[in-house]
């Protein structure tokens, strides 16, 4: 018996070359937009290009380490957890997202799951 | 008895050689092909071949002899052309091999950038003895040598012809070294022993074309820089070498594709090292290829066993440059991140943990340690037990020490606080026994803590620890969490000490987090765009979403776009073309700001290149209104039309925009200048302002109208525009060189006060027009249109969504 595996759609978005180092780029889905972050060390991440507090872009934050402070009010959030950092309370949705061979794939089903929810 | 051939006489192949001759000498007849006309010697050793400190002889691990010995019928300098997987023969040039069992270890071929002269003498690879060889040929003391590609394998090449006595620079295309195996920190100590050697180093330059007609004369870059080079080596990768194994239809995706056993999708076939490809990934360093040896020799003696990848560890062979990296050191989910650094050492280690384990290490300077990490990665040791020493290493574990107090106390009397001064904590505690209470004090006997300021934190521990409870820590709060240093202290810091980078500030202050956080990095990005105009490049990623993306955010996430107009002054033309874009670019809303211009309010991101192109075509530049830097220079008429007017105001709040626009301050400067002292331009709320007198031009600065409303204060009378527009931009010059970021010129005026001021620019006149004149060579850089360049056909792709997936089918 194996583990049961949900199933993953992965859609190619794009080259991480695309994204800016500690930088981001949205992508744009019929349920909103996502924000892809790259950081220094080149890991990606995908959230949901909204701040829960006031509905800031995420991506046009600051980018230090695998965390992103929001441009409108200064809320911080971590880019694997969605969490809010420090006195803030809140979460972002964060989607699976991984590279292969330079290619930025982003999970479809996670994003399908967003409209379920 | 079994005919075993094997392909490449490598490392791979020749481990496992060794493995399956060790465990049955007999069980195969074996004949080995290689293509280059010799045996398997020790491939990562030749750099030291290169740099003159290893002869070839010395790195052979199998000669004729050992071969002879052991019944290999050698094939070298004969490659093999098809396997013909019917009838179980190897063809090479002068004929075939039958065989049973088949091994490749073809490796792998270096990667050849697609440009053009790439083909032309004096351009090579750094891969087999041949390229070295041809390297130490071009190596005449002088000469010049190119390296294409910064990673292990260009650095060691580097370094190589360096010590051989070439003029050596390296070509980068990332923005820092090795930057797989680094993070920004560790590349920036890398990257200065280097450079210290007289390597020149070039970061992100991407190679456009090699020079020369009929040998190599230089390389040319994108960016228009051209080096002369007498050799030029790429360096830039590895793909695996899987010609053969596709001619033989056997499954191939970036290498030969391998199952656990190391057997390809033809039973018969087995492959091993740099050719393979092992559940998706590829294998470039030699730690698992001798894994993969294991199991071949393991499957062809038909015993059970299976590859599994292990973390590597990689350490740069480059004699006087200490570097370690191991593991996984992204960031990444739930990671955390243990920072050292030493600066007056130049060290750096950097841990990252995961849950209860270590998972990366990051080592420079002191790679002492390394081993020791290694292994806790390896066998994911839980460390919950030693988590707050364990960057201090294996020597400093066993006792079950939380408090950072006691660490320091534990300290022995001869352990080094201060690394700069070489000041031992037993110096500290005498110095203090003899009556030295405070830092100040410390700090004049002993010069502890009085260089570059890192270890002050440790210092007043030491202090604490000696004085009991009745010492209290200095309550000057630093600039933010990730460091001990002032604002005021890093400024100073950042040009006492070169600093010239925000990897190097961080590491030589001794940054406590790994990439700063929203708060310090504008403020250094300002503080080395200030102060290293020439040298330090903007670094847009650290800088605030307005002045990243040249226009205001709103709360909505749209823009608004305010176009210069020079002293408030417009014409019909231009409103015009404001009109236009306003229709074009649907903007709900087109508003008169305070400054004296127009503002289009409600843009959307993917819309600003456009409308700065049209706003371009009609003459007009950014506003700024988005920066810490000059924003607008409100006047009245003066006497182009007024009847009270004594000055012609408008022309010279013109004349000013025009001198300061586009420079970064530390906070917005907003001037006015009035044409009398009726004062229609508000000049005096302003942070500079100039109100004209039939004698002359009244300078007053430090104004403001915001959430402190203050008046200006008087800093001087001049007779002449020449000398208001250089008082003026010295005095700028002066706020830019030493405020702290985000401190309006009243704040800073409050600090260093208004006579500090005056001396500067008013009383000391050659001070004036050095100040002056460095405002002018930092303008020369930063006085460009921003929209004009954001505007290009090949940047606007970056405004827009990298995709867009709203017609995808949602499941």
């Amino acid at each position: 018996m194996t583990a049961f595996t949900p199933p993953v759609a992965m859609i190619d978005i794009g080259a991480l070359t695309d994204i800016a180092p500690q930088g981001a780029r949205v992508v744009k889905t019929a349920f909103g937009c996502v924000a892809v972050f790259r950081t220094a060390t080149d890991e990606v991440f995908a959230i949901d290009d909204l701040c829960p507090h006031r509905g800031g872009p995420l991506s046009e934050g600051i980018v230090h380490g695998a965390r992103v402070t929001c441009p409108l009010h200064s809320w911080v959030f971590d880019l694997a957890t969605g969490m809010a950092q420090g006195a803030d309370v809140g979460q972002v949705a964060t989607y699976a997202v991984r590279v292969e061979a330079g290619r930025i794939l982003l999970d479809t089903l996670s994003l399908a799951r967003k409209s379920a929810a | 008895m079994q005919k075993l051939v094997i392909i490449g006489a490598g490392m791979a192949s020749g481990r496992a050689l060794e493995y399956l001759l060790e465990a049955d000498p007999a069980a195969y007849k074996i004949t080995l092909f290689n293509a280059e006309p010799r045996g398997n010697y020790n491939r990562i050793m030749l750099s030291p071949v290169l740099s003159g400190e290893k002869s070839y002889e010395e790195i052979v691990t199998h000669d004729a002899d050992w071969y002879a010995a052991r019944g290999v019928d050698c094939r070298f300098g004969e490659p093999v052309v098809r396997i013909d997987r019917t009838n179980k023969v190897v063809y090479s040039t002068s004929g075939g091999v039958p065989y049973d069992k088949l091994l490749l270890a073809t490796g792998s071929a270096p990667f050849i950038i697609p440009v053009s002269g790439k083909d032309l003498p004096g351009v090579c690879t750094y891969r087999d003895l041949d390229d070295t060889e041809k390297m130490i040929a071009a190596a005449k003391p002088g000469a010049k040598a190119v390296v294409i590609g910064g990673g292990l394998l260009g650095l060691e090449a580097a370094a190589g012809m360096q010590l051989r006595g070439m003029h050596v620079t390296v070509i980068h295309l990332m923005g820092h070294l090795m930057d797989r195996q680094l993070d920004p920190a560790a590349s920036y100590l890398l990257q200065k022993a280097l450079e210290a050697r007289g390597i020149k180093v070039h970061c992100k330059g991407a190679t456009k074309a090699i020079l020369g007609t009929d040998k190599v004369e230089a390389v040319a870059l994108e960016d228009g820089t051209i080096y002369g080079a007498d050799l030029v080596c790429m360096a830039v990768g590895i793909r695996p070498e899987v010609r053969l194994a596709n001619d033989a239809h056997l499954d191939v995706g970036r290498g030969i594709t391998v199952s656990d056993q190391m057997v390809t999708s033809d039973p018969d076939i087995l492959a091993v090292g740099e050719c393979v490809e092992h559940n998706k990934q590829l294998f470039g360093l030699v730690a698992p290829l001798y894994d993969q040896a294991k199991i071949v020799a393991a499957t062809l003696l038909a015993k059970p066993a299976a590859f599994r990848p292990v973390q590597t560890a990689t350490k740069l062979k480059v004699t006087g440059c200490d570097l370690f990296s191991a593991g996984d050191f992204a960031d990444g989910p739930g990671r955390e991140d243990i920072v050292f650094r030493n600066p007056g050492r130049g060290i750096y280690k950097r841990l990252v943990i995961e849950g209860d384990h270590l998972i990366g290490a990051v080592l420079y300077g002191d790679t002492a340690d390394g081993a020791w990490f290694f292994g806790l990665i390896k066998d994911a040791t839980n460390i919950t037990e030693m988590r707050d020493t364990l960057i201090f290493g294996p020597s400093f574990q066993g006792g079950a020490s939380v408090d950072p107090m006691a660490a320091v106390a534990a300290l022995p009397p001869s352990a080094e606080i201060c690394g700069c001064n070489g000041v031992c904590k037993g110096k500290i505690v005498d110095a203090v026994l003899a009556g030295a209470n405070s830092l100040d004090l410390v700090r004049g006997q002993t010069k502890a803590s009085s260089s570059c300021g890192t270890c002050t934190g440790l210092v007043e521990q030491v202090m604490a620890l000696t004085l009991g409870g009745s010492f209290v820590v200095n309550t000057n709060p630093p600039m933010c969490k990730c460091t001990d240093h002032t604002h005021e202290d890093v400024r100073l810091l950042i040009k006492t000490m070169v600093l010239k980078s925000i990897p190097a500030v961080m590491q030589e202050l001794g940054w406590k987090t790994v990439g700063g956080c929203a708060s310090c990095r504008p403020a250094l990005n300002y503080y080395l765009i200030s102060d290293w105009p020439l040298e330090y490049q903007d670094d847009r990623q650290s800088r605030f979403v307005n002045e990243r993306n040249h226009a205001n955010i709103q709360k909505d996430g749209t823009y608004s776009v305010v176009p210069r107009m020079w002293g408030g002054v417009t014409t019909p033309t231009e409103l015009r073309a404001i009109a236009d874009a306003a229709d074009k670019y649907n903007v709900p809303m087109v508003k008169v700001t305070g400054g004296q211009r127009i503002d289009l309010l409600g843009v959307k991101k993917q819309d600003l290149p456009a409308m700065w192109a049209d706003l371009n075509a009609a003459g007009m530049v950014s506003g700024h209104a988005y920066s810490k830097g000059l924003r607008t220079v409100k006047t009245c008429v003066g006497t182009e039309f007024c009847r009270f007017g004594t000055q012609d105001s408008t022309g010279l709040g013109i004349r000013l925009e025009k001198l300061l626009w586009g420079s970064w301050s530390p906070a917005k400067v907003k001037l006015g200048v009035s044409g009398c002292p009726r004062n229609c331009a508000e000049a005096t709320c302003k942070d500079v302002g100039v109100v004209c007198v039939d004698s002359g031009y009244e300078i007053s600065v430090a104004g403001a109208a915001g959430m402190d409303v203050r008046e200006t204060e008087f800093l001087c009378k001049v007779a002449t525009e020449a000398e208001v527009m250089e008082v003026i931009a010295a005095f700028i010059q002066s706020y830019r060189e030493n405020a702290r970021y985000l401190h309006r010129i009243y704040k800073w005026v409050a600090k260093v006060g208004l006579d500090w001021c005056k001396a500067q620019v008013v009383d000391d006149l050659a001070n004036r027009r050095a100040l002056y004149d460095r405002f002018m060579v930092s303008q020369s850089i930063y006085q460009v249109d921003p929209w004009a360049e954001l505007a290009r056909p090949d940047q606007r792709g970056q405004w827009q969504p990298m995709a867009d997936l709203s017609l995808e089918a949602a499941e």
